[in-house]
């Protein structure tokens, strides 16, 4: 039977993996962490409905029954191709395949390299995915004194659409993720005040625009202008800066917490991966596809095919989507060799 | 025609049809990335001028691209040419150049 590997276990491998085992092909799955289900699983509950990701997560997981197998804690660090098989290399082994899918996923932005926003440096300022570890956790954001935020910024586009630090891109969820958030805080924390400093609201997706509106419905305030910078106040409170673009006036605020939006980076270790394919990285570093409307799956390699995070920002909802056309593309590609 | 005692207000409207476009067009010749703000308001949010008087480089560059021209020639004087904008665009637009543009059109633009 011919085998198929595929790199990265979040919901992209997995689904795609389940799929290639169903027609027939003995399915191999890569996953450099000690378990499986990618970001995925270190989100609380999931836009547009909310629903926990542990659902999710653990429906994809249990298709793993041994066709597919997963090997764990398994990062694959190069890839090669010699008479029409592929050669994967991991830490000191080397496993075979008649066809590889990169499903490698993203890297969070690192935040600290927004120096101005003070990430890393002032107690308040955390990221997006750190307060889904919050709601995980306590189901509520905490301070780093342990009490609950009274007051909150939510802070739009944070390693995303800012070419002073090479993410020119949009990366998609962030938009509605913080709209999400801003809502679960206030449900938590009723008393809580809650904005959010965006340039534009990207709602793009079903049932993303009734998430801004339950938000306004809520109270949540938008504020159109982008954060300039933060500082810190006596407390741990933190001073943030903007143009409140609509009144054409700088302003600043004091809160409690602020929240970073941070975007979704290509992730570590995949252009090596893809180098030695010869492959390279499209401009904005993620894996390059060769045909955006007809093949969003196909690389410049014949049998190896790209789906995920890891050709661009996206939702879970892209992401299966993705996973399914790169098993039917796998599938043709295998049965016309 | 009844006189109610009071005339109708001049028309506050943007009339693309008949807005003057030139600077516009003027400036983005020399500097393209004059069309590549994305209206976020860093620059305005750092800017040194704009603490003290109500003055916003991306306001300036609104009104040009709207056909406010005298306004906005008049509103350019208050930059000091510090460039804290330029370090914060995220759009890299080359403000104190489009500041120095506006300044130099006074001559040939300003009705
Ligand atoms: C803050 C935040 C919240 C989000 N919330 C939602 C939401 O509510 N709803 C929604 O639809 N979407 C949400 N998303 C988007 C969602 O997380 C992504 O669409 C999804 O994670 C993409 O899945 P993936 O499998 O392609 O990538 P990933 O989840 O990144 O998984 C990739 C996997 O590959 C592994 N890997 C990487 N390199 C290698 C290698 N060399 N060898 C072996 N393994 C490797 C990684 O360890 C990882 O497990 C959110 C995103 C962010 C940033
Ligand atoms: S989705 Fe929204 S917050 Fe995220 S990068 Fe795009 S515009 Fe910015
Ligand atoms: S260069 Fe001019 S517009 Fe820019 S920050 Fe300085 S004073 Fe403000
Ligand atoms: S910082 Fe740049 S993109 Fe933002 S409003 Fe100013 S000129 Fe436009």
């Amino acid at each position: 039977m011919k085998k198929v590997a595929v790199i990265g276990g979040g919901v992209t491998g997995l689904e795609a993996a389940s799929q290639l085992a169903q027609m027939g092909y003995t399915v191999t799955v890569f996953e450099k962490n000690s378990a499986a289900g990618g970001h995925v699983s270190k989100w609380d509950r999931l836009f547009p409905n909310r629903r926990h990701s542990i659902e999710v997560v653990n429906e994809l997981k249990s298709y793993l029954n041994g066709n597919p197998a997963i090997y764990l804690s398994t990062a694959i660090n190069k890839v090669t191709k010699k008479d029409n098989r592929f050669q994967l290399e991991a830490y000191n082994q080397v496993f075979e395949a008649d066809a590889v899918l990169i499903a490698t996923g993203f890297e969070l932005f690192p935040a600290e390299r927004k120096e101005e926003y003070g990430y890393g440096i002032y107690d308040n300022v955390i990221t997006s995915a750190e307060l889904e570890g919050m709601f995980k956790e306590n189901g509520y954001p905490v301070k780093r004194n342990g009490d609950k935020p009274k007051r909150l910024a939510f802070i739009h586009c944070v390693g995303s659409r800012d070419e002073k630090v090479k993410r020119p891109y949009c990366s998609k969820v962030c938009c509605v993720t913080a709209v999400k958030q801003a809502i679960e805080v206030k449900e938590a924390i009723p008393e809580a005040e809650i904005f959010c400093l965006y340039m534009d609201l990207r709602m793009f997706g079903p049932g993303y625009e009734d998430l801004y509106k339950e938000a306004q419905q809520k109270g949540i305030n938008f504020i159109r202008g982008r954060l300039s910078e933060a500082s810190e106040l006596e407390g741990s409170r933190v001073l943030i800066k903007t143009e409140d673009t609509l009144s054409s006036k700088p302003l600043k605020m004091s809160v409690d917490m602020v929240v970073l939006m941070v975007g979704m980076s290509p992730a570590q270790g995949t252009d090596e991966l893809i180098a030695a394919l010869g492959l390279q990285p499209n401009k904005d570093g993620f894996v390059e596809i060769t045909d955006y409307h007809l093949n969003p799956v196909k690389t410049k390699v014949d049998g190896v095919f790209a789906a995920g995070a890891c050709t661009g920002p996206n939702n879970i909802t892209d992401s299966i989507n993705a996973a399914r056309s790169a098993a039917v593309e796998i599938h043709k590609y295998l049965n016309n060799k | 025609m009844i006189d109610f005692g009071f005339a109708p207000m001049e028309v506050s409207v943007h009339n693309m049809d008949t807005a003057d476009l030139s600077l516009a067009h003027w400036i983005n010749l020399h500097d393209e990335t004059f069309n590549h703000c994305i209206a976020c308001g860093s620059c305005a949010a750092t800017c040194t001028a704009g603490q003290f008087t109500n003055f916003s480089f991306r306001e300036v560059c609104h009104a040009i691209r709207r056909g406010e021209i005298k306004s906005a020639i008049d509103e350019s004087e208050k930059c000091m040419l510090c460039g804290k904008c330029t370090l914060v665009c995220p759009r890299n637009v080359n403000t104190r150049n489009i500041i120095m543009l506006i300044r130099k059109a006074n001559l040939t633009f300003r009705p």
